[in-house]
């Protein structure tokens, strides 16, 4: 398949306009981009606080062709509720009111008010683009980021001791309607799941692995190669859940080693082989147990 | 119409007259049954609005914010720790220039664990930036409830509505819920002047850089300038309809005076029970209640205290290091008066956590502001050193 082909294949809505401020090979703004051409321009955004507070632009400017709403980091799941509710107050109950947060809001500070979200089922699809650390403050950790990277409050002297969290999994047990991973490398797969979200009332929660080149130590132009590699290692595999159930791969996962994608991205490049190997190991049981899943339908 | 109810309950009634559209709130007592009611509200239809059940008071005000953003109007309620829980958003609210008005059953701070009333919760949300309004009386709970909408979106501003816990919140009254065309006649629907719409879309809450972050700061402090004066229209517009106004601050008693008390909340009431007192055995005493505490009444206030001799100030409050905070905002408020003129102003600590203030305490310090050569320090603790 073409890129012209794959370009033909998106929605025509412009709603994210140039000029934003994301740095180089962010995968933030593409996410973005995709997102807002699949919901067009009946829709609010909720943005706690992440690297899109800076990439929206500052005052009087914005980036969004919709309605932004800056917030607290720790109330996305909340302020998007009080949203949803407002204008359905006034009779609105077809724009659809998203949050859109980074790992450290979604993960870390803001599981809470997403929980609350998500256990009353509030109708808004919850955003996680997810660059595994607090990249807007300059690279910490969060409980996003995957054992044994290098950030700078996990420097390689005693790099990240402990896996990703697996919020997925946090989620589905919530019973929400909809839950999707996604993708930049796979944009017609993440507009399809953005699509299918928008028709589904309830909380839906969607997980974008979103690389980042100064905080994973890579180039510029490997962001959309990288987050391919994501997918083909197993690393971030691309599902949906119904309901807490029914579990469903929506592309072909090669199974490529995890080598490789590990020993591009310099904030790995402290690790032994015997510790990529461990890596390996994770990974393998991680795609064990979503098998199971998928298997059993639960 | 005149129902006999608990202050929490004038709370509810005050909202469900105010035809509130979103409200989401979080259990604690002693403000709990102002949600409890609310509750039976929305669910049977005496009002149609949209309750949002939050995992906590931050995310309660959090939803209030989202909701006022999206143009409509709301309300939530709590206490102490919730409402310091909520502390961040208080100025997300209050620099959003959203109108949402919140009840504040005064309670005061762990630890210990104390449920009974004090001031030092809503008094440690004093530069968050929200309208403080303290009330007496159920039928004030009711009425500053109603008012406080039309303020607070006539100005841009959240209203905190504070009453003290269990002596109004628990204790019944009798309360004239004015009828619904009245209140309506009063407070229209909300008319948002920027909210969040798709047909016209704006960011809100952007990055302000230094060029630009003072003249939002200042835009804030001309409203709150605004309000001393909107904030006696909106009292005396009320007036009009119901016959009862209350002003930022009440005179009481203080034509001629030479000793004045300022109080707020409830103990204003058992002071009018001593100045009443004293003023039939000839005593010139008199009493200032102050309202509003944010925007701080200061002209009111020095015009109401100059020419006294001697001014007792109540304060159910402490502010660790220094003193009492009615005592020091009104010693700050004095001080513009000449000295000829300037009354010697003592402060009093009393009722924390909830001790009774009795007429006899009220008595001792009456007395003891009358007896005492100067005061010995800006803050004496009545029940511990008098």
């Amino acid at each position: 398949m073409s890129q012209t082909i794959i370009k033909d294949l998106m929605p025509k809505d412009e709603l994210l306009a140039s000029g934003h401020l994301a740095c180089p090979g962010c995968a933030a703004p593409v996410a973005m981009n995709l997102v807002l051409k699949a919901l067009g321009p009946q829709t609010v955004v909720t943005l706690p606080a992440c690297c899109w507070s800076i990439i929206a632009g500052p005052w009087p400017q914005s980036s969004l062709r919709v309605p932004l709403f800056h917030t607290a980091f720790e109330t996305g799941g909340a302020v998007a509720s009080g949203i949803k509710a407002g204008l359905a107050a006034r009779g609105d109950t077809e724009t659809t009111v998203i949050a859109w947060a980074g790992d450290g809001g979604t993960f870390d500070i803001g599981l809470q008010a997403l929980s609350g979200a998500a256990e009353r089922n509030e109708d808004i699809i919850y955003f996680c683009y997810d660059n595994e650390a607090y990249m807007n403050t300059g690279i910490q950790r969060s409980s996003a980021t995957p054992w044994g990277a290098w950030t700078t409050t996990t420097p390689t002297g005693e790099p990240e001791a402990t896996p990703k969290k697996d919020m997925v999994s946090i989620l589905a047990a919530h019973g929400i309607p909809y839950i999707a991973t996604a993708s930049v490398a796979y944009p017609v797969d993440l507009v399809e799941k953005v699509k299918r979200a928008r028709t589904i009332r309830g909380t839906r929660f969607i997980h974008i692995l979103a690389p980042c080149p100064p905080g994973w130590k890579t180039q510029n132009d490997e962001t959309i190669d990288l987050a391919r590699q994501a997918v083909q290692t197993r690393v971030f595999p691309l599902f949906e859940v119904e309901n807490g159930r029914n579990w469903r791969l929506t592309v072909d996962h090669a199974d490529e080693p995890v080598a490789p994608y590990i020993r591009r991205q310099a904030r790995f490049k402290h690790l032994t082989d015997e510790q990529v190997e461990r890596i390996q190991a994770d990974v393998d049981d991680r795609w064990e147990r979503l098998q199971r899943r998928i298997d059993c339908g639960t | 119409m005149k129902k006999v109810m608990i202050g929490n309950h004038a709370v509810s009634w005050g909202v469900q007259r105010s035809r509130v559209e979103v409200i989401s709130a979080y259990p604690i007592t002693p403000q709990t049954q102002i949600v409890e009611e609310l509750s039976d509200m929305c669910a049977d239809g005496r009002l149609p609005a949209r309750y949002i059940k939050v995992e906590s008071e931050h995310s309660a005000m959090a939803a209030c914010i989202g909701a006022s953003a999206a143009g409509v109007r709301t309300f939530t309620a709590t206490s102490a720790q919730g409402l310091a829980l909520m502390h961040e958003l208080l100025h997300w609210a209050a620099g959003g220039r959203l109108p949402i008005v919140m009840a504040d059953v005064n309670r005061a701070m762990a630890p210990g664990w104390n449920i009974w009333t004090d001031q030092n919760d809503s008094l440690s949300q004093r530069d968050t930036g929200w309208i403080q309004l303290y009330c007496e009386t159920n039928q004030e709970v009711f009425d500053t409830t109603v008012q406080a909408f039309r303020l607070a979106e006539q100005i841009n501003l959240p209203v905190m509505i504070i009453l003290d816990a269990f002596f109004l919140s628990h204790t019944s009254e009798p309360v004239d819920l004015t009828d619904q065309e009245i209140v309506d006649e009063f407070l229209p629907q909300r008319v948002a002047q920027y909210k969040l719409d798709p047909s016209d879309p704006h960011a809100f809450g952007a990055l302000v850089r230094p060029d630009a972050y003072m003249e939002m700061r200042w835009q804030q402090q001309e409203a709150m300038r605004d309000t001393l004066r909107v904030m006696p229209e909106v009292d005396e517009a009320w007036g009009a309809l119901t016959g009862r106004r209350y002003g930022a601050i009440e005179e009481y008693r203080t034509e001629d005076a030479e000793l004045l008390l300022v109080t707020s909340g409830t103990i204003t009431s058992t002071a009018r029970h001593v100045v009443d007192a004293r003023r039939s055995s000839g005593e010139k005493i008199g009493l200032v209640k102050i309202k509003m505490f944010r925007p701080f009444p200061t002209a009111l206030l020095r015009s109401a205290l100059a020419g006294a001799d001697r001014v007792a100030v109540l304060d159910r409050n402490i502010s660790p290091g220094h003193g009492g905070i009615f005592a020091e905002e009104t010693r700050s408020a004095l001080y513009d008066v000449p000295l000829e003129d300037r009354p010697t102003l003592f402060g009093y600590v009393l009722g924390l956590g909830g001790r009774d203030v009795t007429p006899s305490v009220i008595e001792a310090i009456v007395d003891r502001t009358r007896e005492a050569e100067a005061p010995e320090r800006q803050d004496l603790w009545v029940g511990v050193e008098l």
